[in-house]
């Protein structure tokens, strides 16, 4: 095992032990508020771990839009909707024991399926993917879904300004 | 680097969110539980973008970012339309399609 | 002539269809067209005789009989149903003496039933009668004989009830023709037998030619000729189906001479003559010793003797003496005296019909036939019917030279050459009970006391110049036997292979049989003579046994009794009354049901099946569909978080299956 290999496994180690705590507690907390802040966590690890796997300009765009947008988003969207800030009892529904064994269920699944197909593989890193490289590739050859993305921003937006305002 | 520890985190990440959507009232939280199962995806793609040495795993990934952005828009706009109409956003409360 | 003797039975059946509708319109009221008719069928038979003699004929005198197929009658594949014409020495004899009785009595018929309630009717029947007998003789196959057979019992029936107003008289046509359709049975079974038998022909040439030959197994011959004897016996009223013929006189007398006497009684007789292939073979007559036909006509002839002992009443005494005689022929046929057997029914024609015509002149004269109250002593008053009747006796009796001496003689003759000496003796006992009952019947009606009412007096010349021409042939016919010139004339080319073993020709006469017999006959007549005329014998008879045997005859021996009362009696009464309980019961019982059943079906099916099985079907199923739906409907919680569960867990299967199948 050579060092890099060390210091991004420690890394790893790290980020994901941080992230999986937070997820855990995003779906087990009874504080809205906390929830949104775990998500926050998460979602910062999300993009630390792009840092790792060399993809430089989609851990800025998730920092950037996830963080910066979406989560004030959420937080706009409790305030609304008047959550009661601070710990409320019962914010899991009835069927959360159905719900655990079938995530469970899907996690032995998956975790059986990646172990089987993929142990062992190693990922040979040639380097960072570059915003150049990103930039190209998405003007040359993913331009068409560029648009439509981009219309489909458009209509999200409209639709939900139609659909929230008050009349 | 492994790949596969890339993955099994994607997957917990995925389990994690799928328990969130299943079990949480709040309208809300089912939201960022979906949040969660997208980020789950995301680390997918870009972990193997990385393993093939190809681009398009983060050209997925910000086309995925970017839909998820939408999503959680309107998704959001839908619940404050609920609380405005039944003045909460307990989920198992909206059952009016019951048959 | 012989070739047309299709014209036979033609000529007598267009005097009937004449008779029948325009007879009332004619002066003498149909008896002329009759008499016509007759007339020209006897000179056509005497024509025929003639021809038939003068054919060439070979050394042993057989003459080649006419055959003539006249048309088709009914063809099916290999069945061939035809008429047709036979003639040989046998018809021809037939054909003689049906026409001269039948002749003979249509004259005397005009004065003896003159004022008849039908006479139209009755010469028109009498017509009919002829014209089948006539067929009946010329017929060439089974089935035409058949038919001209049924006809003639159908005739007899019509005749003897022609005064069917007073019940017994119909009461005696109807036993009659039950009587001889019980005989009939067993000729219609036999017949069918034979035509099988001999690959599906009825042509007797050739029926009686496989017979000898042995081209048909002998146990079918066997049941072939009881068959057709079976019929005979009906016929030709031989015991056990003879009662029928003493209650056949209370028809005209006229009617009983024609019929009952001289022609349709020996059709029997005939039908054995002309099939006497089947019978020599099936009955193996060669073998000698006792054979059913001989013995049944054996018994017929000592039965009905004895029984003609006991009537008082003359036609039945005549009666008796016809079944007596009748049985003298089977009995000839049956010890294979076969020339015998028919020259004593050419004989027996001539005096019996002269009998029962001289019985009808003398009841014209005392309105009565009953010899013990009504007659007596009328010799004074009616010299020729006496004396033409006391010829006739003397003809039945057998006295030389008589015609009945030889006739009877060759039945003696044959019944000891072939080897069947039970039946001469049986032969001999019946000729001396034979003398004997004629003449305590002649003594009863023509000598002693006059014991009826009026005054007799002898009948016109209708009724006695056909006794005068009978009696000529009485005495006459029997002289056709000198010189064998009968058997000559009527030796048939089947027979000859017979008679070739039997050798009947070649004995024509033995003087000792025949002095025999006339002694025999003389010793009846005189023994019956001192009974009657010296009063030797005794009077009143006190001996139970003889007493009892006395009351036996006079019963008939209990056989009339035991027909109607036994069998018909058991029959109409228990067993008819049976079968209406069955009817009523059983058969409309089980229709009854049916209905029943089929209306209880019906309510079954409308309530159980129909309202409860098909439609709680069809409510059923709707019921299921809102019951399931019911159920179904509680999946659909409203609840989105429930879904998705839902697809998640789908998810995870179908992932787990792709799994499974892509490692």
């Amino acid at each position: 095992m050579d060092h890099l290999n060390v210091a991004q496994q420690a890394a790893f180690a790290g980020i994901a032990l941080a992230m999986v705590i937070s997820a855990l507690r995003v779906v087990t907390t009874t504080n809205v508020v906390h929830a949104a802040l775990y998500l926050v966590v998460v979602l910062a690890g999300v993009g630390m771990q792009f840092l790792l796997l060399g993809a430089e300009y989609t851990a800025v765009t998730q920092v950037i839009v996830y963080i910066g947008a979406i989560v004030v988003l959420f937080l706009f969207g409790i305030f609304l909707t008047r959550a009661p800030i601070g710990s409320t009892a019962g914010l899991d529904n009835d069927q959360r024991w159905a719900a655990l064994i079938v995530s469970l269920f899907v996690f032995g699944l998956l975790a059986y399926t990646l172990n089987d197909f993929f142990r062992g593989t190693k990922i040979d890193f040639a380097g960072p993917q570059t915003s150049a490289q990103v930039g190209d590739s998405m003007f040359q050859n993913y331009v068409i879904p560029f648009e439509v993305v981009s219309v489909l921003l458009l209509a999200a937006l409209v639709g939900a300004i139609v659909i929230a305002r008050r009349d | 680097m492994y790949l596969n520890e890339f993955l099994l985190l994607a997957a917990f990440l995925f389990c994690t969110g799928i328990y969130g959507v299943l079990a949480r009232r709040n309208g809300v939280l089912v939201l960022m539980s979906v949040e969660l199962i997208l980020n789950a995806v995301n680390i997918n793609l870009v972990a193997f973008g990385a393993f093939r040495h190809t681009v398009a795993g983060q050209i997925f990934a910000l086309f995925v970012i970017a839909v998820a952005a939408a999503e959680v828009g309107v998704g959001l706009a839908i619940v404050l339309l609920i609380y405005r109409n039944k003045r909460s956003i307990d989920l198992s409360e909206i059952d009016a399609l019951k048959g | 002539m012989l070739r047309n003797a299709w014209l036979f039975p033609l000529i007598p059946a267009v005097s009937f269809w004449i008779i029948l509708f325009f007879g009332k319109k004619l002066p003498k009221k149909g008896s002329e067209v009759g008499i016509a008719a007759l007339l020209a069928c006897w000179v056509l038979a005497a024509i025929s005789a003639v021809q038939w003699v003068r054919l060439p004929h070979s050394k042993e005198h057989l003459r080649e009989p006419v055959e003539r197929h006249l048309f088709n009658w009914f063809s099916n594949g290999k069945v061939h149903i035809r008429f047709g014409i036979h003639v040989d020495g046998l018809t021809i004899m037939m054909l003689v003496v049906v026409t001269t009785i039948s002749l003979l009595v249509h004259i005397y018929s005009t004065s003896y039933m003159e004022g008849d309630r039908r006479f139209t009717y009755y010469y028109a029947a009498l017509s009919l009668f002829t014209a089948s007998m006539l067929l009946l003789v010329v017929s060439d196959n089974l089935l035409q004989l058949l038919v001209g057979w049924e006809l003639v019992g159908l005739c007899s029936f019509m005749l003897i009830g022609h005064w069917w107003e007073e019940k017994d008289n119909s009461n005696a046509a109807l036993k009659a023709f039950f009587t001889t359709r019980t005989g009939d049975v067993g000729l219609m079974i036999g017949i069918i037998i034979l035509f099988f038998a001999a690959g599906q022909t009825f042509d007797i040439a050739r029926i009686n030619e496989l017979a000898l030959n042995h081209g048909i197994s002998h146990s079918l011959v066997l049941w072939g000729a009881f068959g057709l004897f079976c019929g005979v016996i009906g016929k030709s009223a031989q015991f056990p189906l003879h009662t029928w013929l003493p209650d056949a006189m209370a028809g005209p007398t006229p009617v009983s001479a024609l019929i009952h006497a001289a022609t349709m009684v020996v059709a029997g007789v005939y039908l054995v003559a002309r099939t006497y292939g089947v019978f020599y073979s099936g009955f193996s007559m060669q073998v000698g010793g006792v054979n059913l036909v001989a013995i049944i006509g054996g018994i017929t002839v000592i039965i009905a003797a004895a029984l003609a002992f006991v009537q008082s009443d003359i036609k039945k005494v005549l009666a008796y003496s016809t079944i007596s005689q009748l049985g003298y022929m089977v009995m000839a046929l049956g010890v294979g005296a076969w020339t015998a057997g028919i020259f004593h029914l050419f004989t027996h024609a001539f005096f019996k019909g002269l009998l029962f015509l001289g019985a009808g002149s003398v009841s014209h004269a005392v309105h009565s036939f009953d010899m013990k109250k009504d007659m007596g002593g009328l010799k004074k008053w009616m010299p020729q019917t006496h004396t033409t009747f006391v010829i006739g006796s003397l003809a039945l009796a057998g006295i030389f030279p008589l015609a009945g001496f030889w006739s009877k003689d060759e039945i003696l003759l044959g019944a000891s050459k072939n080897g069947y000496p039970l039946f001469l003796a049986v032969g001999i006992v019946g000729a001396f009970m034979t003398a004997a009952y004629m003449t305590r019947c002649v003594y009863l009606t023509f000598y002693g006391e006059f014991r009826g009412h009026g005054h007799p007096h002898e009948s016109p010349k209708a009724i006695t110049v056909p006794l005068w021409i009978l009696t000529v042939l009485s005495i006459g016919a029997g002289w056709l036997s000198i010189g064998q010139t009968f058997s000559k004339w009527t030796a048939n080319e089947t027979f000859e292979f017979i008679n070739t073993k039997v050798r009947t020709i070649e004995h024509p006469f033995n003087i000792g049989l025949a002095a025999g017999s006339t002694v025999v006959a003389v010793l009846g007549i005189l023994i019956a003579g001192l009974y009657y005329w010296r009063n030797i014998g005794p009077r009143e008879v006190r001996n139970p046994a003889a007493k009892a045997g006395y009351r036996l005859l006079v019963n008939k021996y209990y056989l009339d009794d035991l027909y109607t009362g036994v069998i018909v009696g058991g029959i109409s009464g228990p067993i008819a009354r049976a079968a209406y309980w069955i009817n009523q019961n059983v058969i409309d019982g089980v229709v009854n049901g049916v209905g029943v059943a089929t209306r209880a079906v019906g309510r079954f099916t409308y309530n159980v099946i129909d309202q409860k099985g098909v439609d709680g079907l069809v409510n059923g199923a709707g019921f299921s569909a809102e019951e399931g739906g019911s159920i179904l409907r509680t999946i659909q919680t409203g609840r989105v978080q429930q879904y998705a569960a839902v697809m998640f867990g789908a998810a995870f299967v179908f992932a787990v299956v792709l799994y499974l199948n892509v490692t």
